[in-house]
């Protein structure tokens, strides 16, 4: 009686288990088709992506889409590596800055107490709430006196800054948890300020960077409606979003090609964002939940 | 430092030394410490913003911009202007209901997730987060083309696939060659529905785990003891103590949602279909299009920023309250 009742149990246990396992299955599987989908899509020869009855895999795999991404030869603006290369060049600019400047605030905000401290805190939260469309406008018109349309340099400007709310919201926690007691003991043995912050603080606070570091990369390299504002007919120099979105809305259904596109810019980020997922998820989820 | 400080001029060092002792004095390093950033969130937001105010009080527009008429005061001209424009009504209605339908099923979705990855075991959990993680890594741009390949009605899979459906399954559609973008804003928000709940969903999975995480095991073993259902363990037990995450998830779902522009003015098809244009599209467009009116412009962006900022103070109030500011 208390044996069957158990291997009841021990039966009901195992058919859950295997439902979870098997719903867990389900849900991998449906949310990674789309990007296995634009993946096989890149490798497949012009006749099979308009065939009839689609195919999951490529029968004859070609790299024929990505020879004519990197030619230059499909989008007609020019090798993907230049859009590459410009991507790189604003994300790896703003991001340093963003971090050398995000660093100071949150030390200014986690180290002392002064007036305003407060209300620059609330500041940070709402100013990352204004809608990026509602001032788009005057950045447009402001960015034009400044000369800085149509180039690097001003993409690098507007997301270093616009990186800072999150950054200094992310960092300042990271710089309230190294102790007091270890920069007052550097301080009494006569090290200066510079030093304290270089051989002390810095170091202990790198993780912290490199989490927001993270977080601005991301932003920076999907970032859409600044780029497309700026850019606009300047195709040197686009970054690979706005490279993307011009091979796709120039029509001609060029989908093999347009997809190689995308799948040589979405891979790097993916692997990316494989490579730092712990720091990412601890991350992001302390700056959405904790604040 | 000693040497670098030998090296100055004596004068030079005698002023630095002032200087160090004045931000001393007055305690001005916080300040002086905040004062690239203050500088650089000026230029992006509040310059910005002080101008976009300006603008709407204008009739700043093409023949402003090349000098060839000068700008004039116009009251609140452009606001009643936008509040006359029924497309500026169909595109709030479009935002509105498009967030309301996106927000609850990519939360349940999510927190569905979360449950099961919290239930997995170890392997499972990590592949199926994996998987997750892919669809979040994914850019709004990539994703919104592949969308709209999948979508599209040469070629495109989905077509394909619920045209081999039965027709008690999928209606009597004729889906061979269904075109989902320029049909219609139904049609076309759609494909946005089922594109930003795929990619919003993980981090709500993410973030919820993490917040089971936290939950003592002990009260789910005592609930499981007292024969307590699942549905119900969730609704006295996780819930409750989850409920702080749940509200900040909800106010970001809602701001990411009214406020998405990248996916709609790819999946709508640039700003070609004026009936499927949400919020943002339509103020991009009375902006940008040619001939261009930054007053009306404006004007939509203010009552935008508004709009957001009755969700923002929710937010704020509900980070404070978990004590953000400590």
């Amino acid at each position: 009686m208390i044996s069957s009742t158990r291997i009841g149990a021990r039966t009901a246990r195992r058919t859950k288990t295997i439902a979870l396992n098997v719903t867990g299955v389900l849900v991998a599987l449906v949310t990674l088709f789309p990007v296995f989908w634009m993946i096989a899509t890149a490798f497949k020869p012009s006749p099979e992506i308009y065939s009839l009855t689609p195919r999951l895999l490529p029968a004859h795999p070609t790299l024929g889409n990505f020879s004519q991404v990197i030619s230059g030869q499909a989008a007609g603006i020019g090798t993907v590596w230049l859009f590459f290369r410009n991507s790189l060049a604003v994300t790896r600019a703003a991001v340093l800055i963003a971090s050398v400047v995000s660093l100071l605030a949150s030390v200014a905000v986690a180290r002392f107490r002064f007036r305003f401290r407060a209300s620059f805190l609330i500041m940070l939260l709402i100013v990352q709430m204004i809608p990026g469309q509602a001032l788009i406008i005057a950045l447009f018109q402001e960015f034009g006196r400044l000369n800085l349309l149509q180039n690097l340099l001003g993409l690098i400007l507007v997301y270093a800054a616009q990186a800072l709310p999150v950054s200094i919201w992310m960092l300042r926690n990271f710089v309230a948890t190294v102790p007091r007691e270890l920069e007052e003991a550097a301080a009494i043995d006569g090290a200066t300020a510079l030093r304290i912050f270089w051989r002390i603080l810095f170091p202990l606070v790198a993780p912290g960077l490199v989490a927001t570091s993270i977080f601005s990369f991301i932003t920076a390299y999907n970032e859409f409606i600044v780029a497309l504002t700026f850019l606009g007919q300047a195709h040197s120099t686009y970054t690979l979003p706005i490279y993307v979105t011009y091979f796709f809305s120039r029509g001609g259904a060029q989908w093999g090609p347009i997809m190689a596109a995308s799948t040589m810019y979405t891979i790097p980020v993916v692997i990316f964002f494989l490579i730092v997922r712990r720091r990412l998820v601890g991350g992001l989820v302390a700056g959405a939940v904790k604040g | 430092m000693a040497e670098t400080a030998a090296a100055l001029p004596g004068a030079e060092a005698r002023a630095s030394a002032r200087f160090a002792g004045f931000v001393r004095r007055r305690r001005l390093a916080p300040y002086l410490l905040l004062l690239p950033a203050l500088a650089g969130i000026a230029l992006v937001y509040f310059w910005p913003l002080a101008q976009v105010v300006l603008y709407s009080l204008q009739n700043f527009g093409l023949p402003q911009v090349t000098g060839a008429a000068p700008t004039q005061w116009v009251g609140f001209g452009n606001f009643t202007s936008t509040f006359a424009d029924p497309e500026f009504w169909l595109s709030l209605r479009i935002t509105v209901v498009f967030a309301a339908v996106v927000v609850p099923l990519t939360l349940v979705t999510g927190t569905l997730v979360g449950l099961l990855l919290n239930r997995l075991g170890r392997r499972m959990s990590a592949f199926v987060s994996t998987a997750a993680l892919l669809a979040w890594a994914t850019p709004p741009v990539s994703a919104s083309v592949l969308f709209y390949w999948l979508f599209n009605p040469d070629g495109g899979l989905v077509d394909w696939t619920l045209s081999k459906l039965p027709h008690w399954l999928v209606g009597s559609t004729n889906w061979s060659g269904f075109n989902w973008t320029t049909t219609g804003a139904l049609q076309a928000y759609t494909v946005l529905t089922v594109l930003v709940v795929w990619q919003a969903f993980p981090f709500i999975a993410v973030t919820t785990l993490a917040g089971l995480k936290t939950v003592p095991a002990e009260l789910y073993e005592a609930a499981r003891m007292d024969g307590a259902t699942g549905w119900r363990v969730f609704w006295r037990i996780t819930y409750p103590l989850l409920k702080p995450i749940f509200l900040v998830l909800l106010l970001l779902s809602v701001i990411w949602d009214f406020n998405i522009f990248t996916q709609t003015y790819l999946i709508t098809g640039g700003l070609g279909n004026r009936d499927e244009f949400n919020l943002s599209l339509y103020l991009y467009d009375k902006a940008f299009t040619f001939p261009p009116s930054y007053g009306l412009g404006g004007a939509i962006a203010l009552i935008f920023t508004v709009i957001l900022l009755v969700v923002t103070v929710g937010y704020v109030r509900a980070s404070v309250r978990q004590g953000a500011l400590t």
